[in-house]
């Protein structure tokens, strides 16, 4: 074989040909022949190394150099600069045109990244930019290398749980699959990710498929299984084309299809899209979704990998799962299982929102404090304000105090403190909210959300609504705290799926951690945070008002009076809280109360 | 009677294209109700009695499944339909004050469609675009970190 000192690399894509990057790419082969550089330097044409506006473009390597904008004529200069002096050609260099990622942000040193290992960084319309970054090597290796059982005790070794939010460890649900001996059997991949503020899995998704794609053949090869399906929701139209091609072009290459990679083994894949309801993604309605039903869940057992979709045995995991899975077998379950803490292995990925600096995503290895993440790795509360609460495990999830920012992020701490690991949504909040807003907010949702079959969930959801709507408007009354308490309980107990089960968790986790907040509103009638309309009231500061009357037109139920230079004063009775005077106000005259 | 007429050819023909690209199977019924919600804005009474017809299975059971998920709707809609994103992220940024300017500014209820039939608004849940909150969906245009006086501006750009 022959080595070479460098190697450029020529973007040859429909837009960059049309610019002449053939002319240019001849022009180097003839200056590299011209110098004697030619056994030194290699020349080799490649695809989107850019996005082909500045073409033609090319690419130097050991150095990664990116030049754009070339003719044929400036390839001499080029080559006698970079080559023969070994000065980068400031001339062509790729003008920087840094596209603000504002999901995936560069990776902060706390931070590990399996799962979204390529996002952002390779093609993923692309099969080859996958495969050029070991994708498919694991599924090789597991094909070729291990039976079945062993790719199960690899992965039970690596100490792999379902990402889903469960944390059952994935391969024993595989094993359990494995030993039925129906020859049809299913493999489902949970992409029904509907936490409000988790959006990990719409990443992988549209932005490296083909991992979660790759862990769906190994898992399903570990199974025994031959079809699988992706459940996609509909809010990720994207995310199901992404899906779509990325399919198309495994089966193209024969990574789908009869006998893989001529092991003998056959698997094929197929997406389905949801239609809207949140309870599909508890894995029971999900599999009622895909036979056209409604998504209504069933009680468990007999669970999936007995009786699943159509009846037969399934198993179900979830995108992040998968994703994690081909890395597993590639690098061993020894360097998996160094990452994370005792019982909760590798890394996890987390959608964070709210009032933080750094919104976005993150991949963190297990067992880190929810104060590294907060404030090392998302950059603190947005404003420098105080901390107030982190709510984790999305809509079904528990509010957090700050006295709880040293938990180190795991299944079971999580758990043991009211909360939950859930599917990796974290809501951050500051000073300002209102927590006993928030869990209304929350019941709203999964009120809402409740599919109805079972009476817990579905009346026992309105009537906790009920009563924080109430609380929230004024009107709370003495034993409300207690009703709540009670009412809670027998949901949690009652209920039938994990939606209705884990429905109370905000409104006890806030009750727990912010009772004075509670009482503030039922026996004072305030809101400590200034957010619940009825029970604040705007004024104007009479010394402040310089009476310039804008407050007074741009109130929608002129609800403020005063003369012109005069202060103004704003009518209780009238005023709807609407808060667009304090908007307006350019002097600050206007406070809450 | 005219534009009567024609709906019912345009229900009948979502129908049958709907058929063509998924075949008359009911495991399919997610996606062909999809279709035709898609092409026809809602599913009428027309199309699920069609349905019924061509999947051998009863309208009742269609219509359970079509008013069980929020991507169908079995009530005809607007012109254009606003989904406002109603999850967590949206709301701690301020989301509740933008939904107020378009209740306010559209003159509607929440769910409603404005008299005129121009304008549907729902709330849906999470679009996973919390970076950007608060966000909502036109028709399948997004938006996103709207405030409450660009609303005005942004339902403009619709005729």
């Amino acid at each position: 074989m022959k080595y070479y000192r460098s190697h450029v690399l020529v973007c040859i894509d429909p837009e960059c040909l049309s610019k002449g990057a053939h002319d240019v790419m001849d022009a180097l082969q003839d200056e590299l022949v011209a110098e004697g550089l030619i056994d030194e330097i290699q020349v080799l044409e490649t695809s989107r190394i850019g996005g082909c506006i500045h073409g033609p473009e090319i690419m130097v390597y050991p150095e990664g150099v990116h030049y754009t904008n070339l003719t044929a004529d400036d390839i001499p200069f080029l080559v006698e600069e970079h080559f023969l002096k070994g000065r980068i050609a400031q001339k062509f260099l790729e003008v920087e045109t840094t596209v603000a990622d504002e999901e995936l942000r560069a990776p902060k040193s706390k931070e590990i990244r399996i799962v979204l290992r390529n996002c952002g960084i390779i093609d993923p319309e692309n099969i080859e930019d996958y495969i050029a970054e070991d994708g498919y090597l694991g599924l090789g290796k597991a094909l070729s290398e291990m039976s079945p059982s062993q790719v199960i005790d690899t992965v039970i070794a690596s100490g792999l749980r379902g990402r889903g939010g469960a944390g059952f460890p994935a391969a024993k649900k595989w094993s359990f699959v494995a030993a039925k001996n129906d020859p049809i059997k299913y493999l489902i991949c949970n992409a029904d990710e509907g936490d409000p503020g988790a959006f990990m899995n719409r990443r992988v998704l549209e932005g490296d498929p083909h991992s979660v794609i790759e862990g769906m053949i190994i898992a399903a090869y570990a199974a025994g299984i031959h079809q699988g399906y992706i459940y996609c929701r509909a809010e990720y139209p994207i995310a199901v084309r992404t899906l779509n091609l990325a399919i198309k072009q495994a089966r193209a290459i024969g990574f789908l299809g009869k006998d893989i990679l001529g092991s003998g083994f056959d698997f094929d894949l197929e997406v389905r899209m949801g239609a809207g309801a949140f309870v599909c993604g508890e894995e029971t309605a999900l599999m009622a979704s895909i036979e056209g039903k409604r998504g209504e869940p069933r009680p468990r057992p007999p669970f999936p990998a007995d009786s699943g979709l159509w009846g037969k045995p399934t198993n179900v995991n979830n995108v992040e799962t998968y994703a994690n899975v081909s890395q597993i077998i590639l690098k061993g379950a020894k360097w998996f299982a160094s990452m994370g803490n005792e019982k909760s292995k590798g890394t996890k990925t987390f959608a964070i929102a709210g009032d933080i600096k750094n919104s976005g995503l993150i991949e963190v290895p297990f067992g880190i404090t929810l104060r590294d993440v907060v404030y090392d790795v998302c950059g603190g509360i947005k404003d420098d304000k105080a901390f107030k609460a982190i709510q984790t495990g999305g809509p079904m999830g528990g509010c957090l105090p700050a006295t709880y920012l040293d938990l180190p992020i795991d299944y079971e701490s999580l758990t043991a403190a009211g909360s939950m690991m859930g599917s990796g949504g974290l809501i951050v909040m500051d000073e300002d909210t209102c927590m006993v807003d928030i869990a209304r907010f929350f019941m709203e949702f999964t009120q809402d959300e409740s599919c109805g079959k079972c009476t817990p969930c579905r009346v026992g959801t309105r009537r906790i609504l009920d009563i924080l709507e109430n609380i929230c408007a004024g009107k709370g009354k003495d034993g409300d705290i207690e009703t709540l308490e009670m009412l809670c309980n027998e949901i949690k107990v009652t209920s039938l799926c994990g939606l209705g089960q884990g429905a109370p968790t905000p409104v006890e986790s806030t009750l727990k951690h912010f009772r004075a907040e509670y009482e503030a509103h039922i026996y004072e009638k305030r809101c400590p945070s200034k957010v619940c309309k009825a029970l604040i009231r705007y004024d104007i500061l009479p010394d402040v008002c310089t009476g310039c009357t804008v407050c007074a037109r741009n109130c929608p139920v002129n609800a403020i009076s005063g003369e012109r230079r005069q202060a103004h004063l704003i009518d209780p009775d009238i005023c709807v809280r609407c808060g667009i005077c304090m908007q307006v106000c350019n002097f600050n005259a206007i406070e809450i109360r | 009677m005219a534009s009567d007429l024609s709906i019912t050819d345009k229900v009948h023909t979502a129908v049958q294209s709907a058929i063509k690209k998924y075949g008359a199977k009911d495991d399919e019924l997610i996606p062909i109700l999809t279709h035709v919600n898609h092409e026809i804005g809602y599913l009428p009474s027309q199309a699920l009695e069609e349905l019924s017809v061509l999947l051998r299975t009863p309208k009742s059971k269609l219509f359970t499944v079509a008013s069980f998920y929020e991507m169908l709707s079995t009530i005809p809609v607007g012109k254009h339909v606003i989904r406002f994103c109603e999850s967590a992220p949206c709301h701690v940024v301020g989301g509740r004050l933008v939904y107020q300017a378009l209740l306010e500014h559209l003159e509607v209820e929440p769910g409603q469609t404005t008299k005129d039939g121009k304008w549907t608004l729902l709330t849906t849940s999470c679009l996973g675009i919390c970076g950007v909150g608060p966000a909502f969906i036109i028709d399948d245009d997004v938006y996103g970190n709207v405030t409450a006086s660009q609303v005005p501006d942004i339902l403009a750009k619709y005729q």
